[in-house]
């Protein structure tokens, strides 16, 4: 049972268009049975701060192409990717390199 | 470097499995690949793990390495970066003024940047461009270089000279590096004893001043007449984007315009060389999209490191050398500002356009086979132009636009020629 948590939660480099232009986002992850990682949390996204177009920013179970995930201001290559375990206080970045965001 | 390219290329199909073996096992990568201490940020390629300061020493070293390399600028040489407000071109006024510290011997005093707004065609609203525009300065002002700000309305006045090759100025340093390099030592040695002269600070805020005079900003808005000029001109332009069917062409056409109006600011300026912001990343989809495009002639000007298809203005890229990833944490880690300015594909359907496509397609690729873009991008680099056989002398007849040698006039294949004898 993972308890609820607190994360701030970013995006750049044009993404955050997608999230009505809002930059940053603190939010709070309910609980859940199984613990919260970057998979979880993909979808979480998915379905409560993404306002448009999903499939510009999320392609299966993981991000679109081109965006860079940065875990704790680290690259999330480094983290185990979507199987990083989610701590409370985490920054979780999303920058996009696409051209026009 | 070439033992390493070779590698990539061998093991490119199997560089999943590779990624997967990685992923497995992420203590590999638990320190620097460099200082073997500090913990790594960010994985560059597969298997190399930075740690921060190592990335920073990394990233601003490649830079002064590749102006150094290619001996492109001429010490005293006046150079106009050409910004965008984007990541890769707002990291590279960063180097040029990491380049440009005080200290340094070789350095970039006379550079200065030219910042394009084309808001008009992208969407953006008035106020919105208002916005940008804002942010643009501030940071132009912080980086204490003068500065030009050019609307893409102002290619309606540009003149047709836009349209001619000029020929390189004789007069100007034709000789060797080494010569030049030497005639500004003995310059600087001069002027050290001779007259005081004004500290290199002193001159460059006097420069900032006399350029924040001439920029036809908000003041010359407020003339109503001004203003409906300014307002007839937009029109304008969003009118001939309007009248152009496919986005594949309108992405065409905002380059080609882009172009000139840089063209023209360098040449008015007194500029002779122009630095752009592409990364290796933008410059292997632009290879493949050019490709697609018909433009297989003019790759090697369009994504080489030096393009002088102008004659006397020489278009560099000193970023070319930079991942879109390197370049979005480097800006990330180290606070460099950037302003997002919607382009013409935001929130476009995915085969919108062959740019669209291409980029889809490289990145793609690049997720599951990360050596996908520097084997491209190492391909481009072996790219050169061979004079024609016909008149090596003769000065090649040239595309309008974009001023390119033409490729119309090449004659039959070696294959389809019979055989001699």
């Amino acid at each position: 049972m993972a308890a609820p948590m607190s994360l701030l939660v970013e995006f750049g480099g044009g993404a955050e268009l997608l999230f009505d232009g809002v930059k940053k986002h603190q939010v709070t992850l309910p609980c859940q049975p199984e613990p919260w990682d970057i998979r979880n949390l993909l979808k979480w996204i998915k379905q409560n701060l993404l306002k448009e177009r999903p499939e510009l920013f999320i392609q299966g179970d993981t991000v679109r192409p081109g965006i860079l995930v940065l875990i704790n201001d680290a690259d999330w290559e480094l983290m185990g990717e979507l199987d990083y375990k989610l701590q409370d206080q985490d920054n979780v970045v999303f920058i996009s390199t696409l051209h026009g965001g | 470097m070439v033992v390493c390219v070779a590698l990539c290329m061998t093991v490119g199909p199997y560089s999943g499995n590779r990624l997967a073996l990685i992923v497995s096992f992420p203590s590999c990568a638990e320190k620097c690949m460099k200082c073997k201490e500090a913990s790594p940020v960010l994985v560059i390629r597969v298997g190399d793990a930075f740690c921060k300061a190592c990335f920073r020493e990394y990233f601003v070293h490649k830079f002064r390495a590749m102006l150094g390399k290619n001996r492109a600028i001429y010490p005293g040489e006046k150079v106009l970066l050409a910004l965008s407000g984007g990541p890769a071109s707002s990291s590279m006024l960063r180097q040029v003024q990491e380049v440009s510290a005080p200290q340094r011997s070789n350095s970039l005093h006379l550079a200065s940047l030219v910042c394009y707004s084309e808001g008009a065609v992208c969407g953006q609203s008035l106020a919105e461009r208002g916005d940008t525009l804002l942010q643009m300065e501030t940071i132009l002002q912080a980086s204490r270089f003068p500065y030009h700000l050019a609307h893409l309305e102002e290619v309606f006045d540009l003149p047709s000279s836009i349209l001619q090759h000029a020929p390189h100025n004789p007069t100007g340093p034709k000789n060797s590096y080494k010569e030049a390099v030497e005639g500004f030592i003995r310059q600087q040695r001069r002027e050290e004893g001779g007259s005081p002269s004004l500290p290199e600070r002193q001159i460059q805020e006097k420069l900032a001043e006399v350029s924040l005079r001439d920029v036809p900003g908000m003041e010359g808005l407020a003339d109503p007449e001004a203003r409906l000029l300014a307002a007839v001109r937009t029109e304008q332009l969003i009118r001939l984007f309007g009248s152009v069917k496919t986005l594949t062409a309108k992405e065409e056409l905002l380059q080609t315009l882009r172009n000139h109006l840089i063209l023209h600011t360098a040449r008015t300026q007194g500029y002779s060389k122009v630095m752009m912001g592409e990364s290796c990343t933008r410059l292997a989809v632009k290879l493949l999209t050019n490709l697609s495009l018909g433009r297989g002639a003019s790759l090697a000007m369009d994504t080489g490191f030096s393009d002088d298809r102008h004659g006397d203005v020489v278009v560099v890229r000193p970023m070319r050398e930079y991942s879109a990833k390197e370049i979005a944490f480097y800006n990330h880690l180290f606070g460099v500002p950037t302003v997002f300015t919607p382009a013409l594909d935001t929130k476009a359907l995915e085969k919108a356009s062959i740019h669209r496509v291409i980029e889809r397609f490289v990145y793609g690729l690049q997720a599951e086979f990360p050596s996908t873009v520097s084997t491209v991008y190492r391909t481009g680099e072996k790219l050169s132009v061979t004079p024609g056989d016909a008149s090596p002398a003769a000065e090649p007849e040239r595309c309008l636009l974009c001023l390119c040698a033409l490729d119309t006039n090449v004659g039959k294949c070696k294959r389809c020629l019979p055989a001699p004898g």
